[in-house]
């Protein structure tokens, strides 16, 4: 039942406002260049279906990648910190730098270094900048929390670092690492958008693009076909990494478990 | 035989945790470590296990360092783990082929009763369970000796008296040395044959008590009397009067059972 409710509650206030939507546009006769209506961008997205398509791939292959990447980089480099205190202490502070430095800034320095002939592979850069810092900083502070009993026991029967970290540290820091890549995949998918943003005409082909397009062009309702996909991809990745840290999670995780009453 | 001569300890914080701590425990002996909290009690556990070094003084341990298994006071449980894998871990931490290592831990929790949970997570267990794995875990090894750490202090009385007759019966059993930290009277004139009476921080040896025969349950008259025997040493190490004073600060000891 309440399972029910989560699903049709939010879908019913999805159909209030689209239906409310359609009406006041058609009621007060707004232009289509100013705010199309449901019907206008369902329309626009059937007539440009396999053009937004290619569009979405190509911002959601820059997404999944960089996501790997920064999951690849601030998992091994969370590992680095917890086996070196004097590593962890040299490199955080960078690693916050370039967390709080926008990527906005940045990202024009590194089109021009990775060169627009490579132009994916610099929007992947940008967007695993992006996504990088709370998979770091999640996996790090996982690795910190083991039970410092269950650490003195390994050692105790001799346990080597490569064993405590394997068979204690690891899965100790897997909801945090977890809760830190749902926020990166999000971020990742942000990274890529701003990076096609700056990148500009005539390279980017992604769904960032294709909005900037369509809003010179005056195309809203493409515009908005286009942020609709874009949004959808947002709540699939999120949905994914969320089914990805209930599989894992589900056995033993307060997170995971519903309370029986 | 163990044997520790002279030893002290002082923490980082400056905080000495003993001082001038000596005895010695001879093989197949149960010896109950009591003191008042924050007496170092822990302490001295940690040192004969070697997760600590002293500062000063000798532990001497037998001959090609014994098989240890070492209890807390919570169940310190992998909670991503069944019970088997959480028995299994000294075993997986030598490398021991995946099913010899089975066989061992599945013996090692059917003598703690706890055969048909293997497949059971810490969260689905009761805490006297959950101590009960974590005691598996410690004879997976197969020790010779066995460090308790307060192991029964957070559980009700009535699974704490099932544990403590499971632990007689295993210590029996498996000939095994014994020594046990708590800071309960009964508790150590019933499960011990000797009780070492420390006095508060920096703490050492006040009193060396062997407990008389006949103390086959926990109300025979050896048994009361070994409690009048071992509160009034206690007494004497001067326990009670720092307990008093030293009751606000409790909570604070609880966090540092230094």
């Amino acid at each position: 039942m309440r399972r029910l409710l989560d699903i049709a509650m939010p879908l019913l206030v999805a159909l209030l406002v689209l239906g409310g939507w359609e009406w006041a546009v058609a009621h007060w006769q707004v232009p289509v260049y100013v705010l199309p209506a449901p019907s206008a961008i369902a329309r626009a997205l059937a007539d440009n279906f396999l053009s937004l398509m290619t569009s979405l791939l190509s911002t959601l292959t820059v997404t999944v990648e960089a996501f790997l990447a920064a999951s690849v980089l601030g998992i091994t480099t969370a590992i680095a910190f917890s086996q070196s205190r004097l590593l962890e202490r040299t490199l955080y502070p960078y690693a916050v730098i370039l967390q709080v430095t926008p990527v906005v800034a940045i990202a024009p320095l590194i089109l021009i270094w990775v060169g627009f002939e490579r132009i994916n592979l610099a929007l992947t850069i940008i967007a695993t900048i992006v996504a990088f810092f709370p998979i770091l900083a999640g996996a790090t502070l996982g690795l910190k929390s083991a039970d410092f009993n269950l650490t003195d026991l390994a050692r105790l029967y001799g346990a080597s670092r490569a064993q405590i970290l394997w068979r204690i540290r690891l899965p100790t820091a897997l909801p945090y690492l977890l809760s830190g890549m749902k926020t990166a995949g999000g971020l990742a998918l942000i990274g890529a958008v701003v990076a096609e943003f700056v990148a500009g005409s005539g390279t980017a082909t992604g769904l960032a693009w294709r909005i900037v397009e369509s809003g010179n062009r005056l195309e809203i309702a493409t515009l908005f076909a286009a942020l609709a996909l874009l949004a959808a991809t947002g709540i699939v990745i999120f949905a994914a990494l969320s089914l990805l840290e209930w599989a894992l999670l589900r056995r033993w995780h307060e997170s995971a478990i519903s309370r029986q009453s | 035989m163990i044997a520790l001569s002279g030893v002290g300890k002082r923490f980082a914080n400056g905080v000495e945790a003993l001082r001038d701590l000596s005895f010695t425990m001879g093989a197949g002996e149960f010896v109950s470590l009591l003191g008042p909290s924050g007496c170092g009690k822990s302490t001295a556990l940690r040192l004969v296990a070697g997760l600590l070094a002293p500062d000063s003084g000798k532990i001497l341990m037998p001959e090609g360092k014994p098989e240890i298994g070492f209890v807390f006071q919570e169940p310190t449980l992998m909670p991503w783990a069944d019970a088997l894998t959480n028995a299994r871990l000294p075993l997986d931490l030598k490398n021991l082929p995946r099913g010899e290592a089975n066989d061992k831990a599945a013996a090692a929790l059917a003598r703690v009763g706890l055969k048909g949970f293997e497949r059971a997570y810490p969260r689905e267990l009761s805490g006297g369970m959950k101590m009960r794995v974590s005691i598996a875990r410690a004879l997976a090894a197969g020790p010779k000796l066995l460090l308790l750490d307060e192991p029964f202090a957070a559980l009700d009385e009535i699974t704490r008296n099932a544990l403590g007759d499971d632990l007689l019966r295993l210590w029996r059993e498996d000939q095994l040395t014994v020594l046990f930290v708590t800071h309960s009277v009964s508790e150590s004139s019933y499960l011990s044959q000797r009780v070492l009476v420390m006095t508060p921080r920096p703490g050492h040896v006040k009193a060396d008590i062997a407990l008389p025969a006949g103390r086959d349950s926990r109300l025979s008259p050896q048994t009361i009397e070994s409690q009048r025997l071992i509160s009034q040493a206690l007494n004497e190490a001067g326990a009670l009067r720092v307990a008093r004073s030293d009751s606000v600060r409790a909570s604070d000891q609880k966090r540092n059972p230094a």
